[in-house]
């Protein structure tokens, strides 16, 4: 390569991670408009969340075979990407297959990675007819209807589109080694590859050489579009499995939060001594505090980051009670509501110069209908099913606090059901004296 | 059968200056609900074969708040949970066992931060944990080799990875244990969770509990064993809903021991 090649990779460098980074800017904005909450105690336990089930991909292999192939496309993801560094090297000092010093340690490193490439896209087909032709009731549920399902495919061709490039790219590279072609010194195993070379047989050397530097390029291209893809998309999963899975709740699921800002209220409430008419201090700054969640705002940093690390699987929808009788609650589609609403805001705020304009939308009614929140039985399916500790139930939970605590929006027979705690302290009409009539009835 | 139950308050055993053994969290189903009563009245005949010293809260007692917590009542629930910390923690309770999952978990996981920390156990631990230090035997009984299949309440399977202690009272009883084809971590809901015992369903094609109904009756068990009051009633309706409630009987596990005991 000459000086402007180089030069050329440099620049297209700079600006696929210049956008890149510039995105993953707004959407550490975007997750920290959620409110605070510490999950940083016990990292030990954390960490090993994090390498089992993000690393480990343990709650993946729950369902066998989309679990074994998407080990294969992970893997693969992760181990070709060493190439990566090769490539940006050469393509940066004009060097060609710079690791080849490596010796016979580089063979099998580039006989690995075509194998995983054959694999990866072996995987992504059975993938992408499981979304296609099989169709799996979660992959053509109505969640996915439009832009999602869009999204997912256009995954899949991208996978197949840079390991088909990266396999014609070595093929050939193997036919001008072959022929000894200047600088194309012997390097590399091509285990699959080679079988792929002859087509070029026939053809002029420099024609062939033009190819493999087409390849080349447009396999970098291609990678640095894709990287520049994840944010639009739900295949953010690869980056964000892992913060995800280090912050999910490490609490028994069963273990509901206690909102504090009601405790204080409560104490002061069954405090005897406590002046009922005492003035409040007044901070004209306060914001006054809201119980539970209308708007993304209004959740905590974790659920919003939760709601960017789905990538839209279904497992938690194929597993909710609910959902399984027809009910129009989706675990699913809370999350994928909530990101919607969130990249709204997000939108808002870079329009009003960093601040957020209020638009009279909200995440509830909007995005998510109380239709859907009361189907929740709060069974934890969901959040037992989620191949990366995503926990919808949060959410949810947190919007039929809004609704009672701010709106006493709740059904009226739940409206019942609490009228009977609060005047006889159980969820029926019995009286409290009547608790122990049992140990006396026949 | 009524004469027979010893059933001492916490107000009783204070006024004697003692301090029982174990607290019994009867709960709101447990106290109130015919067929749960049922299911308390035989976890006693078993506390009492085995000479627990247990006491329980009698009139003191007030629903946990779970309920309420569930359906979104927050205030609700912290009032329902600090006045019954200020109950418990007056009698200076330090174990307590439901044989409700939802108090289970509430007393277990919840009332901590608020003040009131507690030994929680489900009855089917305690069991267990009695049979363990051999206070209790147990014998197959008329459930000798029966099928029996076991429904994992949320709130003890999922919420808290109790899955052991139940199954392990079903194989004492000599009877063959089958499992559902969702069961375990990945049991399905029997439909009353999250306050939705107390309202009706919304608009769909099918009652989760008959979804249910229909894995219990796919492994062709005799008895449907349940651990939580809630389960029980949902089960029993879909049974009846699925016509089938001649042959096949749904019974909580305390039932199942105190039954097999001719208790």
């Amino acid at each position: 390569m000459n000086l402007i090649d180089n030069f050329f990779f440099a620049i297209l460098l700079a600006l696929g991670f210049g956008y890149f980074f510039s995105n993953v800017k707004k959407l550490i904005r975007n997750i920290k408009l959620g409110k605070d909450i510490n999950r940083t105690d016990n990292p030990s336990a954390r960490w090993n969340n994090m390498f089992m089930v993000a690393l480990g991909q343990s709650k993946m292999v729950k369902r066998p075979l989309a679990g074994f192939l998407h080990i294969v496309v992970y893997v693969g993801f992760i181990i070709i990407n060493l190439e990566l560094l090769e490539i940006i090297i050469d393509g940066l000092f004009g060097t060609h297959r710079v690791f080849s010093c490596l010796g016979g340690f580089y063979n099998f490193l580039i006989g690995s990675f075509e194998i995983l490439a054959l694999l990866v896209l072996v995987a992504v087909t059975f993938f992408w007819s499981r979304r296609n032709i099989a169709k799996l009731n979660r992959f053509i549920s109505k969640d996915l209807e439009g832009a999602p399902k869009k999204d997912a495919n256009t995954i899949l061709y991208f996978e197949i589109v840079l390991m088909s490039l990266f396999l014609l790219m070595n093929a050939a590279d193997f036919w001008l080694q072959q022929v000894g072609f200047s600088h194309y010194i012997q390097a590399g195993a091509f285990p699959v590859s080679h079988f792929i070379s002859p087509i070029f047989n026939g053809m002029n050397e420099t024609t062939v050489m033009l190819l493999e530097r087409t390849f080349w390029w447009l396999h970098i291209i291609g990678i640095l579009c894709f990287l520049n893809y994840l944010y639009f998309s739900k295949h953010l999963h690869i980056l964000l499995a892992f913060p995800n899975t280090y912050y999910a709740d490490l609490q028994a699921k069963g273990k509901f939060d206690n909102l504090e800002s009601v405790t204080k209220e409560v104490k002061l409430m069954m405090d005897p001594n406590a002046d009922p008419f005492a003035a409040h201090p007044i901070d004209e700054n306060a914001v006054p505090s809201k119980f539970g969640a209308s708007d993304v705002m209004d959740l905590n940093w974790v659920q919003l980051l939760n709601a960017y690390t789905c990538t839209e699987c279904g497992r938690c929808t194929s597993a909710c009670p609910a959902n399984q009788t027809g009910k129009k609650l989706s675990p699913r589609k809370i999350m994928m509501a909530t990101r919607d609403r969130l990249e709204e805001v997000g939108r808002n705020i870079d329009k009003n110069k960093g601040v957020f304009i209020p638009d009279s939308v909200s995440l509830l009614n909007d995005y998510i209908t109380t239709e859907e929140l009361w189907a929740c039985t709060s069974c934890n399916a969901c959040v037992e099913e989620c191949p990366v500790n995503i926990s919808p139930l949060s959410i949810i939970m947190d919007m039929r606090r809004y609704l009672v605590m701010e709106q006493s929006a709740a059904p009226q027979s739940l409206n019942a059901m609490m009228t009977n705690i609060e005047n006889n302290g159980a969820p029926w009409q019995y009286n409290q004296m009547d608790r122990l009539n049992w140990k006396d009835e026949n | 059968m009524a004469e027979n139950l010893v059933v001492p308050t916490m107000a009783e055993m204070l006024a004697q200056g003692k301090q029982p053994e174990v607290l019994f969290w009867v709960g709101c189903a447990g106290s109130f609900d015919d067929r749960a009563k049922r299911i308390t009245k035989a976890f006693v005949l078993i506390l009492n074969r085995a000479k627990v010293e247990f006491a329980v809260l009698g009139t003191e007692e007030s629903c946990t708040g779970d309920p309420a917590k569930r359906a979104g009542n927050e205030f609700l629930f912290q009032m329902q949970a600090m006045m019954n910390i200020e109950v418990l923690n007056a009698y200076e309770a330090k174990k307590i066992v439901t044989a409700c999952p939802h108090c289970f978990n509430t007393l277990k996981n919840e009332y901590p931060e608020l003040g009131g920390t507690y030994e929680v156990v489900h009855h089917t631990e305690f069991l267990k944990q009695l049979l363990e230090a051999g206070r209790l035997t147990i014998e197959g009984g008329q459930f000798k080799g029966k099928r029996i299949t076991f429904h994992d309440p949320c709130y003890l399977g999922r919420a808290n990875n109790v899955y052991e202690a139940p199954r392990d009272l079903i194989q004492k009883l000599d009877a063959e244990l089958v499992e559902m084809k969702r069961s375990k971590a990945n049991g399905l809901c029997c439909g009353a969770g999250g306050a939705q015992m107390f309202k009706e369903p919304e608009a769909g094609n099918k009652d989760v509990n008959v979804e249910r109904t229909e894995d219990a009756l796919e492994t062709r068990a005799e008895i449907v064993a349940a651990g939580c009051p809630f389960c029980n009633t949902m089960l029993t309706d879909g049974v009846k809903a699925k016509e089938k409630e001649s042959q096949v009987a749904v019974m909580d596990i305390a039932e199942l021991i105190a039954q097999a005991q001719d208790l």
